[in-house]
């Protein structure tokens, strides 16, 4: 799977939404992506790509888009 | 219930975007929109960490109106079955969601809408009445837990008194206002002229952190799964010079999380408080002195100042021996006049006398520090919210009616069984959207059949044994 197959299917893992909605969405577009839904998001990125996100990540992790640039840093490119 | 006038010129709160508002404001602008409700009556409160909220909430209190509070999210369906249960005079609700709202709006401020609904049957209230608030995490009953203004004054006193609170504390909203934990942080910190930083923001948000920054917040109160989150956001390794303390409640704490907070607390100069109560006791019972809450990790602490607990063994006896579990009760000025499920419950008058059975089991050390071991009642503590696993039941076989159904589970899981293999994924978004909590909570599971005994009951420990 490519990366951004793994990233994409963290969202829909973790929200339970389609491929679709997934690429819009930004933190409380939907009920699921709330503070709770956002640790589950953590965790589906963590075990994903295998990394350990910096707290300031978590919290600067706010949309879809927003996340590619954050995984970045970890070398993680799309 | 709050003297705003002593405090005239100092912030009561300030909004996500820096703007202040006076206690004389609070005053003011309350006397006004209690004006234009003109007389005692129900009102519907749609409630959000914003000033609008803020002002009507302590409007409708200062002036003898009820608010009736709820969550501004809450599902439009069960929102019209409490208009139609509890018919109030009124809503209060942001101007943007009144634009949804049936009936006209007669006046405005801070953001909120004051609506007049149409019906003209409305309920009396009983004289001593003055909020009703959910038992939380509501599986679409419309069950409320009714304060009275004794209840409200009794629980902010002992609060005030046990966590020493003054005019110098700064609280952050990490709770909603309709949930009795956040709503008793709002009481108590009015009550002493302090400054509350109001935000609808999360803490998995920068926008929260920045805020707690630049308000130089003091405190903030959280239930145990925020406890999770801050330790995933490696918490303690922030440097938050003005934070003096933190409090805990909403369900027991993991004893680890309990020590590591505590620990921290000791270490920084803070406080942390961790706290037991319900919405059926206004909002506190007891709670952990900071002082000791290293010693008596994993413990829920002692009855609040004004408070009693007793422990009641199945016969109906006091316990009095140490390390014996029973039902734990609680008496003082803090236990509510009792529930309402339909409007002309609103007129009753005190069913519980001071005193309340919590339906929670625990025990008490040598040096009388209680812990809270189980519940007698069946129900989880989800993200810190009640959830009653038979209610739950109830109203997923009221929408699905060919398939059985029982639920089960732990404390931020519960274990759903259907027997039906179709529908997992659809009960799984129903109950979510019924409870408004996170669907990950809910894990459904497939069975051929549900474990019964010969007499048709349950057998939830054959269940427990499947989770």
């Amino acid at each position: 799977m490519s990366n951004i197959e793994k990233y994409t299917q963290a969202f829909c893992q973790a929200f339970d939404i389609d491929e679709e909605t997934a690429k819009k969405l930004k933190f409380q577009d939907i009920p699921a992506w709330d503070s709770v839904g956002h640790m589950g998001l953590v965790a589906q990125l963590e075990e994903a790509f295998d990394i350990m996100l910096e707290p300031d990540d978590i919290v600067d992790l706010s949309s879809f888009e927003k996340g590619k640039e954050i995984l970045a840093k970890y070398d993680i490119t799309f | 219930m709050w003297n705003f006038s002593r405090y005239a010129d100092k912030t009561a709160a300030i909004s996500e975007d820096g703007t202040e508002y006076s206690y004389a404001f609070l005053a003011e602008h309350g006397d006004k929109l209690a004006k234009a409700v003109g007389k005692r009556c129900l009102v519907f409160c749609l409630c959000s960490n914003s000033i609008g909220s803020l002002l009507g909430y302590t409007s409708f209190i200062n002036h003898h109106i009820v608010p009736l509070m709820i969550d501004e999210q809450l599902d439009k369906d069960l929102l019209n079955s409490f208009f139609e249960i509890y018919k109030p005079d009124f809503l209060w609700a942001s101007s943007e969601k009144a634009q949804n709202l049936e009936g006209k709006v007669v006046y405005q401020d801070c953001g909120y809408a004051l609506i007049k609904r149409d019906d003209e049957a409305f309920y009396p209230l009983y004289e001593d009445l003055a909020l009703l608030i959910t038992t939380s995490g509501s599986t679409g009953s419309p069950k409320f837990v009714r304060q009275s203004y004794k209840n409200l004054q009794a629980n902010t006193d002992s609060i005030v008194q046990y966590l020493h609170l003054n005019g110098t504390e700064r609280p952050i909203t990490t709770l909603p206002m309709n949930y009795t934990y956040g709503l008793s942080v709002i009481n108590t910190h009015l009550a002493v002229g302090a400054t509350i930083i109001l935000t609808d923001k999360t803490l998995m948000q920068r926008e929260f952190w920045n805020l707690f920054n630049e308000q130089k917040v003091s405190s903030f109160a959280g239930v145990p799964y925020t406890y999770e989150m801050l330790d995933k956001l490696m918490f303690f390794r922030r440097k938050l010079p003005y934070l003096k303390s933190m409090t805990q409640a909403g369900g027991k704490i993991l004893p680890i999380l309990h020590q590591k907070f505590a620990e921290y607390a000791q270490k920084e100069g803070k406080e942390f408080v961790v706290m037991y109560g319900q919405a059926e006791a206004t909002a506190r019972m007891g709670y952990l002195p900071a002082n000791i809450s290293l010693e008596k990790c994993g413990c829920m602490g002692i009855a609040i100042p004004g408070g009693k607990f007793h422990l009641i063994d199945d016969k109906g006896e006091e316990i009095t021996t140490p390390e014996t579990v029973g039902e734990l009760a609680y008496e003082g000025d803090n236990v509510t006049l009792g529930y309402a499920e339909k409007g002309e419950d609103l007129a009753k008058g005190d069913e519980r006398h001071g005193f309340l059975k919590t339906g929670d089991m625990a025990k008490f050390d040598k040096d009388g520090v209680y812990s809270i071991v189980g519940r007698k009642k069946r129900f989880l503590k989800i993200f810190g919210n009640r959830v009653n696993l038979d209610e739950t039941e109830r109203l997923i076989k009221t929408q699905y009616q060919d398939f059985d159904c029982v639920c089960a589970g732990k404390d931020d899981a519960m274990e759903i069984f259907i027997t039906d293999e179709q529908k997992i994924k659809e009960v799984q978004s129903f109950v979510a959207n019924k409870t408004h909590l996170n669907f990950t909570a809910f894990h459904v599971h497939y069975l051929n059949e549900i474990p019964k005994n010969d007499a048709g009951k349950v057998l939830y420990t054959e269940l427990s044994k499947l989770c």
